[in-house]
């Protein structure tokens, strides 16, 4: 087990290193200078050099890499060139509002796919099961955007329960601030729910063909008894990888529906300073969302750990 | 006790079952014999109402004063497990892979009995102990995957009896098993049987099982019964002809023109060898107890000599895990030995370069024990049977299609199966594929690795059959590996057996067997069941 964390966050640290050097190499690439974005196209070639200079973007490129490395180890991650305010602060204040929406996110897709997930997989074939996947199926093949106009469109406008957009900030009250990430919760919710019932159902029918099945029913345990205590555990290798990914998209994919919304969110951070070319926000944030990464992905493996046994054996 | 009358079962619009009829009392074994696909498992899981989905049946299965066949739910789970359990074939993959073995054993006893877990698991050591796992050296904290199969099948056992049931069904439960530890289960559930007085189905495709375990015996075949009644009086008098036919498959000896080739006799002949393999020496790692020590590696294959002359059919015989299968991948050159030489005709196999060992390998092909799952099921026949011609570069398609037309008719098959999948085949017909495959680079050895024991008795006479007309007419050398020793008997010149990683004795085929030496092969063949040596045992004038 131990040897397992060891090698894990060995890997972890090399991932972060080479996704370092990658991310850099990135924006040192594409064309556009920061300065001469910041200060528009009609400014003098001296102002610009100028701006450079202070910026720091005229030192060799090694040594911008290793400062950006070790401010990085240090908890310093720059000022943002447009807002002139530290990186950190920047991401805190968005942290605030990408992270609970991430998490309620999650945690509703979870709780409606899983129950559904298992409900048509007892229920193969039947009216039920048959309704439910085809329900998922238009999920998936519902953009979220447009998920997301509708709601507005019926709950805020129509009926005036939520507001349509915008973010009064937690300091508002915690039911206004709940309130108006309700809508992007649910858009975010549902087409992820529709990907995570089909994995939950088809996961647990090849599990309900497996021997110990039968066992366990021969044994006299009833089919309800027998999915929860024999089919479940073994279907959810599966479901935890997606729960993986799907955090992941949910934490900074979500440019589209923080747009809608009127959210100032980490993907509309990141959005906005790809357009600005605000390379030293670009660059840390996504250094984070890689860590972050790397984080639920461990967690992924210790719960498949915990979930199926031959695993801690092959990885002790 | 339990009295199935009239069972007719269809699925979809398949007809399973026609017409059975049987009954068993308590303390009474009952044999089911037949072959794949002849409905015993299912005749046993309508005992279980545990059939697929879709099933229909007609007719009555009564268990005491239950009809079983309209039972709803509430009374079958009350009778399953508690009244009527059952032992499955495959013991790899019938336990729960997440939970431990106590918890799994545990299960039966808090459902039916109520019991607390504390009291569950206290009978749970009992079970243990009485299946012959001491929980000094098998906790009950195990899981499934850090047993061997034979000791699974015990846990499945001690699962199945831990309420005392009236009727066990076991379904095929030693098929997967080698013979030692078949003996051993076998044992086992008859010593169970006395004790508890249960009743015993036992499924089985091996008519010599049977003879020795059963007092009454059903054969069945495409879902009938085609003969019943005690076993003794069924298996001596083999009045129905298909029963004939089973008892005859099952103790074929193919019909040989040639003598056995002799190693003795061929040294004497200064006849060269086509393989001679010398201080064969094997160690793979282990895992490193901790940081500091190294691991010790496991020495899987330990100083072997083997030789095998060309023509020769050399059995390699000894039980699971006793290195087997790393000998026959060394010989294939497919692994490496850690020492040792291995001469092919001239050639140092374990010097040698690529290119030599292209042209060694169409020389030694093989063939597996699994027809279903040693081919790629998206591939066509034609293109599966040509996958060795890799070794001979520059030929032409056509030339290709008229080497594995004329391998597969070698076999017994037709040119029109070339276009054809794997899953058109019977598991028979593959096994001919699989050795049509090994003929088409025209070897001079084929390594064959348990080749018949996943087939039907029936099949397994065919294969055997057409192994010895091919070494006849080809010349072909063998090595034949197998825990069978009745096939390895019927087919082979001389026996190799092999114990931990050493062989420890060789000699003629038939003298291993009616005289074994080494503990090893005396255990081997006392574990091999022989339905003429259960016949005789069978106390005289009994049923």
């Amino acid at each position: 087990m131990i040897m397992f964390l060891i090698r894990k966050i060995l890997w972890a640290t090399a991932t972060l290193a080479v996704a370092s050097v990658l991310v850099f190499a990135t924006l040192e690439i594409i064309p556009g200078d920061p300065a001469q974005v910041m200060l528009g196209i009609n400014a003098t070639d001296e102002a610009i050099a100028a701006l450079r200079q202070d910026l720091g973007l005229n030192k060799p490129v090694l040594e911008r890499y290793f400062s950006w490395i070790f401010g990085m180890l240090q908890g310093d991650f720059g000022n943002s060139y447009t807002y002139s305010v530290p990186v950190n602060e920047l991401v805190a204040d968005r942290i605030t509002i990408s992270l609970p929406l991430a998490l309620l996110s999650l945690l509703l897709s979870t709780v409606i796919a899983i129950p559904l997930g298992l409900y048509s997989a007892s229920r193969r074939g039947s009216l039920a099961d048959t309704s439910i996947m085809a329900l998922s199926q238009v999920g998936i093949a519902i953009p979220n955007f447009w998920l997301a106009l509708l709601l507005v469109y019926f709950l805020a406008i129509w009926l005036q329960l939520v507001p349509a957009g915008g973010f009064p900030g937690w300091d508002a009250g915690f039911v206004v601030a709940l309130k108006s990430l309700l809508l992007p919760t649910i858009s975010l919710a549902l087409p992820q729910a529709a990907i995570l019932s089909r994995i939950t159902r088809s996961a647990l029918l090849e599990t309900l063909g497996e021997d110990y099945i039968r066992t366990a029913r021969a044994k006299g345990l009833s089919t309800g008894a027998t999915i929860w205590k024999h089919g479940m555990r073994n279907a959810m290798i599966p479901v935890l990888t997606i729960l993986g990914l799907q955090f992941a998209y949910l934490l900074a994919g979500t440019i589209i529906i923080e747009n809608v919304f009127y959210l100032p969110g980490l993907g509309r951070l990141v959005f906005q300073a790809i357009s600005l070319r605000d390379l030293i926000v670009v660059e840390s944030v996504v250094m984070m969302l890689v860590a972050t990464i790397i984080v639920i992905n461990l967690i992924v493996d210790l719960a498949y750990l915990w979930v199926d046994p031959r695993l801690r054996h092959r990885s002790a | 006790m339990l009295d199935i009358d009239g069972l007719n079962l269809s699925i979809g619009d398949t007809p399973i079952l026609k017409d059975i009829n049987l009954s068993i009392e308590p303390g009474q074994i009952l044999g089911i014999v037949g072959e794949s696909g002849s409905g015993k498992s299912m005749t046993a899981l309508s005992a279980m109402q545990l059939l697929p989905e879709g099933s229909k049946t007609s007719g009555s299965v009564h268990f005491n004063q239950h009809q079983l066949l309209d039972a709803d739910d509430t009374l079958m789970q009350d009778l399953r497990g508690d009244d009527i359990a059952m032992i499955f074939q495959e013991p790899m993959t019938a336990l729960n892979p997440v939970h431990t073995i106590g918890d799994q054993i545990a299960e039966g006893i808090m459902l039916h009995d109520r019991a607390e877990r504390r009291d569950a698991m206290a009978r749970t050591i009992g079970l243990m102990e009485r299946v012959g796992l001491p929980v000094s050296r098998f906790p009950l904290t195990r899981y499934p995957h850090e047993l061997s199969g034979g000791q699974r099948q015990r846990v499945m056992i001690a699962m199945a009896c831990a309420q005392h049931p009236e009727l066990l069904i076991a379904d095929e439960p030693t098929t997967a098993l080698d013979v030692t530890l078949q003996a051993q289960i076998l044992q086992l559930l008859r010593s169970l049987v006395e004790e508890q007085n249960m009743g015993l189905i036992l499924i089985s495709h091996d008519l010599a099982v049977v003879a020795e375990m059963t007092d009454q015996l059903v054969v069945m075949r495409n879902g009938e019964i085609v003969d019943q009644g005690p076993t003794g009086s069924i298996l001596r008098a083999k009045k129905h002809a298909y029963t004939a036919q089973l008892a005859e498959a099952s103790s074929h000896i193919p019909e040989r023109s040639q003598p056995p080739v002799l190693s003795e006799l061929a040294t004497e002949a200064g006849l060269a060898p086509l393989i001679c393999g010398r201080q064969l020496i094997r160690d793979y790692p282990t895992k490193r107890s901790n940081l500091f020590t190294p691991a010790k590696p496991f020495r899987a294959v330990d100083g072997v000599d083997v030789t095998v002359y060309p023509g020769q059919t050399m059995g390699l015989v000894g039980e699971s895990g006793c290195g087997k299968s790393t000998l026959a991948r060394m010989l294939l050159a497919l692994d490496p030995p850690t020492s040792g030489s291995i001469r092919f005709n001239d050639l140092e196999l374990t010097t040698a370069t690529v290119d030599e060992l292209q042209a060694a390998r169409r020389n030694i092909q093989v063939v597996f024990q699994d027809p279903f799952s040693s081919f790629n099921p998206r591939h066509k026949v034609e293109r599966l049977v040509a996958e060795p011609l890799y070794l001979e570069p520059g030929l032409s398609v056509a030339e290709k299609q008229n080497r594995v037309v004329a391998a597969l008719e070698e076999v017994g098959l037709q040119a029109s199966a070339l276009s054809k999948y794997p899953h058109q085949f019977s598991g028979g017909q593959r096994q001919r594929l699989a050795i049509a495959r090994a003929l088409i680079t025209r070897p001079a050895l084929i390594i064959a690795d348990e080749p018949v024991s996943a087939l039907d008795v029936s099949i397994r006479a065919q294969v055997l059959d057409l192994l010895t007309e091919l070494r006849e007419r080809l010349g072909l050398a063998y090595i034949f590996i197998s825990h069978d020793l009745s096939v390895v008997k019927a087919l082979c010149d001389e026996v190799l057996v092999m114990d931990t990683g050493r062989i420890v004795e060789h000699g003629n085929a038939s003298d291993i067997f009616d005289n074994p030496q080494s503990a090893a092969a005396k255990m081997l063949v006392e574990a091999t069941p022989d339905l003429e040596r259960a016949l005789q045992n069978r106390p005289s004038g009994s049923r």
